[in-house]
């Protein structure tokens, strides 16, 4: 599914990845932990093409086909989506016509039929509806003035609705309380199968007791510094990343 | 009505020298007398048919000019249809539209083009009765070789009202100019428009608002997109003259400039000389969020596409405050359309 082979970035002519390698296989969850500044926020940003976001050097392709190369929304039509750790506020656009517009731009793309409005409408109340997110909420302008929770479950609405196949999930535990946290998980988890791949990005183990990992990785200093499993994230917890950190 | 220095007297007279240009303060972002050479020969007139932008029917068509209209409605609840319709050569056309004590109008009115370089001038007399209501929607779509200039002079009487929202995709040069004398007197004015600009076009929104006489309200918003070498105009003035006490005027103008070699002039100016007052104005230029521009084309949705959007949604909030159902809609949609067009 994904690889990611010797990939250094800049970031304002600051080097930041520094010849990372992953590899993500389809149906596997992946972790990634570390500490603050360590490269995990660049890492997504690398990885959907974000201006600003600079490849020095190496690959990442999924299914074989070269990401970089790929303008932000070629990437998602080919089935990368973040789950940002700061939601934007679209004032002005209700959210069910934001993702409505979305999935019929990504279907374009990928050269299938528009999803029409009521078919569109009965799932996203279906999807609500398994989220606990009132469907009164997806009429307003998307995420404008809603709590930082509301805002990660509107990211995983729109992740179940665009049904990615490889997703990128950015502290999506920040600023959740332990009610929301176990509907997002809940939703994320829905979403595990053969054909997809996921690469959660945290900064604590707790979400990792509810998204369980198949491996988890220490990103530090730029690259990849350990490899494990789920202990590896208990120890983490109780010993810090100081062994990493020069 | 005097023409003074003016686009009409002009194509009056054939005379370039009483255009007004960028020496006069009120006129130096749309500068016709450093533009216009020649006044080209007047436009023969010629019959147009169809219901123009708004679809309505039976429509006043002024095309070509040369002539006056008239719309005086003693009845309530009226829609009038205006057409004014730009030809080859130059022309000059006026309308009064006189809304009698009580009544309840809307005036739907569209600027259209069928040549190129052409010069024209139209001239509204505006005057709402008593406790009368007047809600003029404009669009304007001229030619981007066209010159038009719009100047609407707006009386009202005490406790009237009158709600204006003009939409444009500007010209060569456009202008449309608004002037108001408010009475106060619980009479309210709201004015409105939208710009979306592209190409090489010029779009001027110029307006004037007088409160001569206390108690009244005048609520303004701007907003507006320019893209290529576009350039938007607003200068807006709200005057509240000695005596004119508990007024409460608000203006507010909003643009994005959606390319490197687009510009946005603007002029707010608050001249008060009453004491107890409640006047504000805000003014902001900026780009488009560029962290919301990547969002929304991280969830798929390509660039040209997404700035559309966010670009249609920033300009909404001025037809959202369209009260007129039908030509709300009408006029949401032409938005879209020529968002298109420019992004």
């Amino acid at each position: 599914m994904l690889s990611i082979k010797n990939l250094s970035a800049t970031v304002a002519d600051k080097p930041i990845l520094k010849g990372l390698t992953l590899e993500v296989p389809a149906g596997e969850v992946h972790a990634i932990m570390g500490p603050n500044g360590a490269g995990k926020s660049t890492l997504s940003y690398v990885l959907t093409g974000r201006e600003g976001y600079v490849v020095t050097q190496g690959s990442a392709t999924l299914d074989g086909e070269d990401l970089l190369a790929l303008a932000p929304d070629e990437r998602a039509a080919r089935g990368v989506f973040l789950s940002f750790q700061y939601p934007l506020e679209i004032p002005g656009v209700p959210g069910l016509t934001f993702i409505r517009t979305a999935l019929n731009a990504q279907r374009k793309a990928r050269g299938e039929a528009e999803v029409s409005a009521p078919e569109f409408l009965k799932r996203a109340r279906e999807v609500a509806g398994s989220l606990k997110i009132d469907f009164e909420m997806l009429k307003r302008p998307l995420n404008v003035g809603f709590s930082g929770g509301e805002k990660k479950r509107m990211e995983i609405f729109q992740m179940a609705m665009l049904s990615p196949r490889f997703l990128i999930l950015d502290e999506t535990d920040s600023g959740l309380d332990i009610d929301a946290l176990k509907i997002v998980a809940e939703g994320v988890n829905a979403l595990r199968g053969p054909d997809r791949a996921m690469l959660v990005i945290t900064h604590y183990q707790r979400l990792l007791d509810y998204i369980k990992p198949d491996k988890v990785h220490v990103l530090a200093g730029g690259r990849i510094a350990a490899t494990g499993g789920p202990e590896l994230a208990h120890e983490l917890e109780a010993h810090g990343y100081d062994r990493w950190v020069a | 009505m005097t023409l003074g220095m003016s686009l009409a007297r002009a194509i009056e007279t054939g005379d370039v020298t009483v255009l007004p240009g960028r020496r006069d303060e009120d006129w130096r972002w749309t500068d016709l007398r450093g533009l216009v050479r020649e006044i080209p020969t007047p436009a023969k007139r010629q019959p147009i048919s169809g219901g123009g932008q708004f679809g309505g029917s039976n429509p006043i068509v002024l095309a070509g000019g040369g002539f006056d209209g008239v719309i005086a409605d003693r009845s309530c609840g009226g829609e009038s249809f205006v057409r004014f319709v730009a030809l080859e050569g130059s022309q000059h056309a006026t309308l009064g539209v006189d809304i009698q004590e009580g009544a309840q109008c809307v005036l739907l009115e569209s600027h259209e083009a069928l040549a190129d370089g052409y010069l024209s001038a139209v001239d509204l007399d505006i005057n709402i009765g008593r406790g009368a209501s007047l809600t003029r929607i404009v669009l304007a779509d001229d030619a981007e070789s066209g010159v038009n200039v719009v100047t609407a002079t707006v009386t009202l009487a005490a406790g009237a009202s009158f709600a204006q929202t003009i939409l444009t995709t500007g010209a060569k040069r456009q202008r449309f100019e608004t002037r108001v004398t408010h009475p106060g007197q619980d009479a309210k004015v709201r004015l409105d428009g939208a710009y979306l600009i592209g190409d090489r076009r010029h779009a001027d929104f110029t307006t004037v608002v007088t409160h001569a006489g206390p108690g009244g309200a005048t609520t303004q918003l701007s907003k507006g997109a320019v893209g290529g070498q576009g350039r938007a105009v607003f200068q807006g003035r709200i005057v509240v003259e000695k005596g004119a006490d508990q007024t409460d005027a608000r203006m507010g103008h909003h643009a994005l400039i959606l390319s490197d070699r687009g510009e946005v002039d603007a002029k707010p100016e608050l001249l008060i000389h009453a004491d107890d007052v409640s006047c504000a104005h805000g003014n902001t230029v900026g780009n488009l969020n560029q962290d919301a521009l990547f969002y929304a084309r991280q969830r798929g949705i390509p660039e040209a596409q997404a700035k559309a959007m966010l670009t249609e949604a920033f300009v909404g909030e001025v037809v959202d405050r369209i009260e007129h159902e039908g030509a709300r809609e009408i006029c949401r949609a032409w938005v879209a359309e020529k968002l298109r067009g420019l992004a």
